[in-house]
């Protein structure tokens, strides 16, 4: 996010300062403790938790409640770990990112540089489905699915993410390259340069921070995904969020804390990875998700 | 425009044409998706709501029968109004907390590349993530309630999240920590935005801090709370996980929510004509708010 510099600052006294650095710091403080507390206790000894208290430092560390909800917690039926599940929402994630971002990618470079009659009629509808509640098209997607024969299957999946991607990675790739100078294209075009070649040589070399924003929100999303990944991916093909939640609200047995606390911090790995290393393309996603591009 | 170049010989107008062509060809999939898997299905689902649906679709109309019929069922009309609690809550109570950081870090704060972080990240959790953490952080047998016991104060209670009464605003809090540095940030950009030649002339008019922000510095982010406003309402009124995670509904269906109310109906109580009915009710609020937002942004961009 580029931040401009401003000079908004209050002339305020030293009293006033304090007041705003105590709030901020007490919000920093709402923000973190949650995920401290998942921390902490998953390195706790069940016991600990149940007798002890939440907030405390574990007194005997251990990594026992990491490798159960990695490898031998009960999910559902099998005694398998969040392992499988994990590797789902990789095979999931992946491909529907890519695809999803190389369409947008197209898609943008048509809508704003070949330009045609009811361009932004197009522009419209598929700004649209970005924001529809995704309870209207569960149903008939749950009957195509079965006709195509993937209900119930990472590729099934792949597809409904990237069927519901393309709105946002159209949205993102169209509004950076509304700005990309249309006359470089036209001096191409002159110089005998066709659709794919403009679109390969001087389109995508400059399009690098758009293509991570896209990626970063598109791996968000569907990583998070919890509705359709529960309707449409059923038993060994789930993936991660569902098993997690699976995990959780399992009825059978002693509700060991400590590991879906461990299975929540794994579930959250991957996108706060993300989240930490290209912090800065995040923000910029989520703002572009507000539709100001 | 694609510009088809006169010049050309005969031999390679078939190269000229197919250029012409080729970004509506490149479009084309893109497009037929949007109009079968989105409108499409909308139209179908639309279609559904009229059937007597059950467990499978069936294709005899009934009318207005399944809306009817939806009105009357009290499980519905719980969860429109926790929806309206819920969503009016969450709304005010990020916007104000969003708002309030936005301010604050915006005084030449020192550690703000620390603390804007700290306040973002929870947007990048899944909404099962959140909803598992708080709802063992609010349960009274582990969480805050026994911890206070623990400290001393024997007489604390926080025992909300089993208290059908109460359970609907354990939901509020989750998802106010989930999106209000969101918020901040969307406020953040746009006091950035500010121009600061507004700002200095009104101080030199002796303006106070209080004045400038009411007066000038609140009216210019319109753009923005309009932004949040939108957001936030868009994900309210989809909020499936989070409910699920957090009270999976209960207690009861103290916490039903019209997106665990479609579930519900459509997948394991066999009413699919109602749970298409109640996702038509879902989209049409949605669009009502969507619509006039994005025809706006359109028009502005052209």
């Amino acid at each position: 996010m580029a931040i401009a510099s401003s000079d908004n600052a209050m002339r305020s006294s030293n009293v006033t300062r304090m007041f705003i650095y105590l709030v901020l710091l007490l919000f920093a403080l709402f923000y973190l403790l949650p995920f401290g507390i998942m921390l902490v206790n998953s390195l706790k000894p069940l016991s600990e938790i149940t007798e002890g208290n939440m907030i405390a430092l574990p007194r005997e560390w251990t990594i026992e409640p990491w490798l159960s909800a990695w490898s031998t917690a009960q999910i559902g039926v099998e005694p398998t770990g969040l392992r499988p599940y994990f590797i789902n929402s990789i095979a999931m994630a992946v491909p529907a990112v890519a695809i999803s971002t190389v369409l947008g990618a197209l898609n943008g470079y048509v809508l704003t540089k070949w330009h045609f009659r009811g361009a932004t009629w197009i522009f419209g509808l598929l700004l649209f489905s970005c924001f529809i509640p995704f309870q209207i098209v569960l149903i008939p997607m749950a009957r195509i699915l079965g006709i195509l024969d993937i209900a119930g299957t990472t590729t099934g999946l792949v597809l409904v993410h990237v069927v519901y991607g393309i709105g946002f990675s159209t949205l993102y790739f169209r509004n950076y390259y509304a700005a990309f100078p249309t006359e470089l294209v036209r001096a191409a075009q002159i110089d005998g340069a066709g659709f794919f070649q403009i679109f390969w040589r001087i389109m995508l070399p400059s399009s690098g921070p758009i293509i991570a924003v896209c990626c970063i929100w598109q791996f968000t999303n569907i990583w998070n995904d919890f509705l359709f990944g529960a309707s449409f991916a059923s038993g060994g093909a789930a993936p991660m969020t569902v098993a997690l939640n699976n995990l959780v609200n399992s009825s059978t047995g002693v509700r060991e804390y400590n590991v879906h606390f461990a299975g929540a911090i794994m579930a959250a790995g991957p996108t706060l990875l993300v989240y930490i290393v290209a912090g800065r393309y995040f923000v910029r996603g989520l703002m572009a998700g507000s539709v100001k591009g | 425009m694609a510009a088809t170049d006169p010049m050309l010989d005969s031999g390679a107008d078939f190269r000229t044409r197919l250029q012409t062509w080729l970004p509506k060809i490149v479009l084309a999939p893109s497009f037929a998706i949007m109009v079968i898997f989105v409108y499409g299905f909308i139209a179908f689902t639309v279609y559904l709501s009229f059937t007597g649906s059950r467990m499978l679709p069936s294709f005899d109309l009934v009318g207005w029968q399944n809306y009817d019929r939806l009105f009357r069922i009290r499980e519905w009309d719980i969860a429109v109004s926790n929806l309206f609690v819920f969503a009016s809550l969450y709304i005010v109570i990020s916007t104000i907390i969003g708002l309030t950081l936005a301010i604050f870090l915006d005084q030449k704060i020192r550690g703000e590349g620390i603390l804007r972080p700290i306040f973002l990240y929870p947007m990048a959790l899944s909404f099962i993530v959140t909803g598992t953490a708080w709802k063992w952080f609010l349960d009274p047998g582990i969480g805050i309630e026994h911890s206070m016991h623990l400290w001393g104060f024997e007489n604390f209670e926080f025992d909300w999240i089993k208290d059908r009464d109460m359970a609907v605003y354990t939901i509020v809090i989750a998802a106010v920590w989930q999106s209000s540095g969101f918020v901040m940030a969307m406020f953040l950009a746009g006091l950035r935005g500010i121009d600061n030649e507004i700002l200095k002339a009104a101080q030199m008019d002796g303006a106070s801090n209080f004045q400038m922000y009411r007066r000038i510095i609140l009216p210019q982010l319109r753009p923005a709370f309009l932004s949040a406003f939108v957001i936030l309402s868009h994900l309210a009124i989809k909020s499936y996980d989070l409910v699920i995670a957090l009270t999976g509904g209960g207690p009861g269906n103290a916490t039903a929510m019209p997106a665990t109310f479609m579930y519900s109906y459509t997948f394991t109580r066999d009413q699919m004509g109602i749970g298409a009915a109640s996702a038509v009710i879902m989209l049409m609020t949605i669009a009502a708010i969507m619509v006039p937002y994005l025809y706006a942004e359109l028009r502005e961009k052209k």
